[in-house]
């Protein structure tokens, strides 16, 4: 039941289309109502090309990341990001995770570096601590 | 003042307004403050549909919310952290100074969060806030500014229930140019040394330095032959044919005025060896960034960015 999950494996990467509609969706569902994630013209004024993806979308997708590879019974216990390149619109954003660690324990927790990258460079560099699913297929928190 | 030695960059004067900034590390940024919304499946439904976010964890009868959602229940939303969400003086004062200092954008650039236990719907939220550090000023690409780093602790219904770090640059945007002053590029230095080059130039002629005492090719000029330190010189005049020795691809960060489209996109910088045998870098014309390689026969061009510049390039030959 329980999958081998091994120090310098490589998750599969996950392709995702940077959209108007995800910058703006993400934004408003984070709560985030700051005009340079919704607002072209006054991104503009504040020195930006286009709006930009907000940091607790980048959050969210490098969640969803993880969670999709080690299934619903994983939890997640730290999530720490540094943005670079912003995520503008029309562009692509290719995440990446290596496992570097594996901490014994009940539940173990893998360690993930991760990145992603865009068109105009590494838009996020983050690590993430994460419960692997134990034997039992209830839900692992506790 | 308790900021000693702190300079600005490009000039010696102190920076008043960090050490003024530096006396808010410490003190509370939210004490006490509630989420507006108690944890609820709506809100965790919109957050999943934003993200593309499918697991079942999330949803039915058992659901949690997504544990990187923690910041958002703390967020003030449209209308802000009104009276009662625990917003401290402190944090606003802060603010006010950097705004009146011009320092008026926002971009967050670091969060780091830790799950202590899940949230789940009904559970309500509380969070205390301190500003933990504030940087010296730095500039960025985006402009300059200071790095304001806060520490949430998030309780549900009492409990801790994860921490938030969170790191924000407050700058004032870097000057963006016009559409109508698309961006120059970088003038040459002409000094006695090459300002022959720049006058072979200016005439569409790539001229190479030819030592008088041994015959030594150079380029670029320089006042001596590195092969025999003889000072005396002549010019020979390249034939113009040439091959790719090297190249990189310039991704990030976007210089708009080598770039082909002027948007800054990627652009092939190239070594270009010459039939003489000397190289020189300069860009390679007429074909995508990507499909440049090494070997590619290329040959001189002159392509003017500006109508106060002229400057040798290299365009790929014709079915190379």
């Amino acid at each position: 039941m329980t999958r081998a999950y091994r120090v310098g494996d490589d998750l599969p990467p996950l392709e995702i289309p940077v959209t108007r509609t995800l910058i703006v969706a993400g934004a408003i569902a984070s709560r985030d109502y700051q005009d340079v994630h919704h607002d072209a013209e006054l991104a503009r004024e504040k020195g930006s090309p286009d709006i930009f993806m907000n940091i607790l979308t980048t959050n969210g997708l490098v969640g969803r990341y993880l969670t999709d590879h080690f299934g619903p019974t994983a939890v997640l216990r730290k999530v720490a990001i540094r943005l670079g390149a912003p995520n503008y619109p029309g562009d692509v954003m290719r995440l990446t995770g290596h496992i570097t660690d594996i901490r014994a324990g009940e539940p173990a927790e893998a360690v993930v570096q991760v990145t992603g990258d865009n068109r105009i460079g590494r838009h996020v560099t983050g690590t993430v601590t994460i419960a692997l699913p134990g034997p039992s297929p209830k839900r692992g928190g506790a | 003042m308790s900021g000693a030695g702190i300079e600005t960059f490009g000039n010696s004067e102190r920076d008043d307004l960090y050490a003024q900034l530096r006396a808010y590390e410490g003190r509370a940024a939210a004490t006490a403050g509630r989420g507006k919304d108690l944890v609820n499946q709506p809100m965790i439904r919109h957050w999943c549909e934003a993200m593309g976010d499918t697991s079942p964890a999330y949803r039915g009868p058992d659901a949690v919310a997504p544990p990187a959602m923690l910041q958002a229940w703390t967020m003030g939303g449209l209308s802000g952290h009104t009276d009662g969400t625990g917003r401290s003086a402190a944090y606003d004062e802060m603010f006010a100074l950097l705004d009146g200092a011009g320092y008026t954008s926002v971009v967050a650039t670091d969060c780091e969060q830790e799950y202590l236990r899940p949230l789940r719907p009904g559970d309500r939220i509380t969070f205390d806030t301190v500003i933990e550090s504030v940087s010296p000023r730095k500039t960025t690409k985006l402009g300059t500014g200071y790095f304001v780093t806060t520490r949430t602790d998030v309780h549900a219904d009492g409990e801790r229930a994860g921490t938030h770090r969170f790191r924000i640059l407050k700058y004032r945007p870097a000057q963006r140019k016009k559409d109508s002053e698309p961006a120059r590029r970088p003038r040459p230095v002409i000094n006695r040394d090459n300002a022959g080059f720049w006058a072979g130039v200016a005439e569409h002629r790539l001229l190479i330095q030819r030592c008088t005492d041994c015959a030594t090719l150079r380029l670029p000029w320089m006042p001596g032959c590195n092969a025999c330190g003889g000072a005396e010189w002549d010019t020979v005049e390249a034939g113009g044919e040439g091959t790719v020795f090297s190249h990189v691809v310039m991704h990030h960060p976007a210089f708009p005025a080598f770039a082909p489209d002027g948007e800054g996109g990627p652009y092939a910088v190239a070594l270009v060896e010459l039939a003489e045998g000397v190289r020189i870098v300069s860009n390679v014309i007429g074909v995508p960034y990507d499909k440049v390689r090494v070997g590619m026969p290329v040959h001189l061009d002159f392509l003017r960015t500006d109508p106060d510049l002229e400057l040798p390039v290299f365009r790929a030959s014709e079915g190379g």
